[in-house]
């Protein structure tokens, strides 16, 4: 029997066994389909989030307060000390270092924003002008802190706050009141929605001196910096431990995390949950496969007679276990292929669904699905058409 | 042709060993007309069985051809049915998803002859037996005699030189039978050596030569001139 008469006169049985046929096909489909959609889903979790976080800043280093330690007790707390305060001081000190492109020192806070007899709270980012190019953040109009202007009250607005408060009339040049204070709305920012669950739309940026004296403090949240290339990252991280250890009497009381080994986390861990996503998904490509085998055996067992038939007319048993094999053959190809559709679809739909979302299954999962169904398939094949083969063709046709 | 030689195939019934076949010895040559008769239980099918090779004795001597089939390997025996035997049964055996054409055309396809010239011979196949209305009918949709013409057909598809046949007109009505019979006397008129089991009297009467069977063994083996 050559390999042409085998593959059409399997896929003749295929045909002419339409619903056993369709819900085979319909299983393995799932399973691939499964495979692609939910490794898209992962997979474009991790792209969202590392879009997101990348796009927070380039090169970024972010100095905060304070240090875990897992060895032995605090010495702080031992003598009733607290960990040393970030200080402008502090700011300025690593603004000097030759790794580092620019800083921004950053205070937080919420205070009362009124202007043009509206009120609202709103979350106040007291910084300098290096804080729009280091957070990436785009003024739609205006400017913040330009040289000669380094020490004015003024202010800028979100977009949204912008549109709120001045919603007829051009914000730039208006005075609002931020707490006790008179600021100049020097600029508003560009329309940027949530980036890392944080609205830039509803912000307002002062000039971190006013921020201390808003807040009474004269501590800092944060100290963003950015290096001079991503080469140079290591040894800043290292250059600014160094110096604040230093500035702080010798005392390693701070932190410094570098966005690249955030995001390389990040990556690591969503990449490992895409990866046991489509070993779930994978799961149910075996329970096609053993759905396969049992249809074949039980397929095995309807045409006794044929097999039978088909060994007085001289198959060989070579013939015999080649039809049953290329008859899962075509199921579980037929299955990968309208699988990979399904999947396909319903990754565009997860896009047209959540537009943020890069739903892309990736290649490596969309081959592996593909794969995983056609050799469980084949697999699943072997022991009936091994049954087959071993009919003895005597009994195989006195059945009826 | 056929060369059989203290053949003795047994079966076992719990722990009795019954003789289906005890120690055969026939000849037949070829292009003769024989008729193997005998009660359910003689051992009449599985010594048409072992002839066509689908049953293998336990021991003794078989040559068709001059050649010894109880050396050769699965598929060498699977080519052997394939182009020298040709198999009727009392319930035709047709593969019920498959077309009457495409049931003829089964044992070209498995040995592997080109479409063209399958087309051809399945043509004149469907021809000579009258059949080329029903080539594109699925057995459930043809006659008990359509089947059995089907089925003959594929017998004889590959030109085989000895034909089977297992109670050929059993599940027929005697019109029928006496049709099919004729056909198959044809082949045997054309030089096919043809072996027909039955228990039908009247049907084993006419074969030019007649073998009764009881228990496994050949109690008689009588030949008369053709008719």
């Amino acid at each position: 029997m050559t390999l042409t008469d085998t593959l059409f006169f399997s896929f003749k049985a295929i045909v002419s066994y339409r619903v056993r046929s369709l819900l085979i096909i319909l299983a393995m489909a799932l399973g691939v389909a499964a495979v692609i959609i939910l490794t898209a889903l992962g997979d474009g979790a991790r792209h969202y989030v590392i879009n997101q976080f990348s796009s927070i800043g380039t090169n970024l280093l972010v100095v905060m307060p304070g240090r875990a330690e897992t060895s032995g007790a605090f010495p702080g707390t031992v003598l009733g000390e607290t960990p040393r305060d970030l200080t402008l001081k502090d700011a300025q000190l690593l603004g000097r270092l030759p790794q580092i492109k620019r800083y921004a020192p950053l205070n937080i806070g919420v205070a009362e924003l009124s202007a043009a007899n509206l009120l609202r709270e709103v979350t106040v980012l007291g910084s300098n002008a290096n804080l729009i190019p280091i957070r990436h953040m785009k003024l739609a109009q205006g400017n913040f802190l330009t040289q000669g202007s380094a020490q004015s009250a003024q202010i800028v607005l979100g977009h949204k706050l912008a549109q709120d408060f001045f919603p007829r009339s051009q914000a730039i040049g208006q005075r609002v009141r931020l707490g006790e204070n008179r600021f100049l709305v020097s600029g508003v920012l560009a329309p940027q929605g949530e980036s890392m669950g944080f609205n830039t739309d509803e912000i307002v940026i002062i000039p971190i001196d006013y921020a201390q004296a808003l807040f009474n403090t004269t501590s800092l949240f944060r100290i963003l910096i950015e290096a001079k290339s991503h080469n140079d990252i290591q040894s800043a991280k290292q250059a600014i431990l160094d110096t604040l250890k230093q500035s702080h009497d010798g005392e390693e009381d701070n932190t410094v995390i570098t966005q690249d080994a955030v995001l390389a986390t990040f990556d690591r861990i969503l990449h490992a949950l895409t990866l046991s996503v489509a070993g779930i998904a994978a799961i149910s490509l075996i329970v096609a496969g053993i759905l396969i085998m049992n249809v074949m055996l039980v397929a095995v067992s309807q045409r006794t007679a044929e097999i039978g038939l088909l060994k007085a007319i001289g198959a060989t048993t070579i013939d015999i276990r080649r039809l049953f094999f290329a008859e899962a053959l075509w199921l579980s190809l037929a299955g990968a292929m309208i699988g990979f559709m399904l999947g396909q679809f319903g990754s565009l739909l997860l896009r047209l669904a959540y537009p943020q979302l890069p739903a892309w299954a990736p290649a490596w999962a969309t081959l592996a699905g593909i794969l995983i169904a056609l050799v469980t398939g084949i697999l699943a094949s072997l022991l009936p058409a091994g049954r087959a083969a071993r009919l003895d063709a005597v009994i195989a046709l006195s059945k009826k | 042709m056929i060369h059989l030689s203290a053949i003795t195939r047994t079966f076992h019934m719990g722990d009795q060993a019954v003789y289906a076949l005890d120690n055969i010895n026939l000849d037949i040559a070829a292009g003769e007309y024989v008729s193997i008769m005998g009660p359910s239980g003689s051992g009449k099918s599985t010594l048409l069985n072992l002839i066509g090779l689908l049953d293998k004795p336990d021991s003794g001597y078989y040559a068709l051809d001059g050649i010894a089939i109880t050396d050769l390997s699965e598929t060498e025996q699977a080519q052997i049915r394939r182009e020298k035997i040709g198999f009727v049964f009392q319930s035709f055996h047709l593969v019920p998803r498959l077309t009457a054409a495409e049931n003829i055309e089964l044992p070209l396809i498995l040995s592997g002859i080109p479409v063209a010239e399958r087309q051809k011979r399945v043509a004149s196949a469907l021809q000579d037996f009258d059949l080329q209305q029903r080539a594109l009918h699925r057995p459930a949709e043809l006659s008990g005699g359509q089947r059995q013409r089907v089925a003959i057909a594929r017998a004889t598809i590959m030109q085989p030189s000895v034909i089977l046949a297992d109670e050929p007109t059993g599940n027929l009505d005697h019109q029928i039978g006496a049709e099919v019979m004729m056909l198959l006397e044809n082949l045997h008129h054309k030089g096919t050596t043809l072996i027909i089991v039955t228990h039908d009297r009247e049907l084993g009467a006419r074969a030019h030569r007649q073998i009764g069977m009881r228990d496994g063994k050949i109690l008689t083996d009588q030949s008369h001139d053709a008719h």
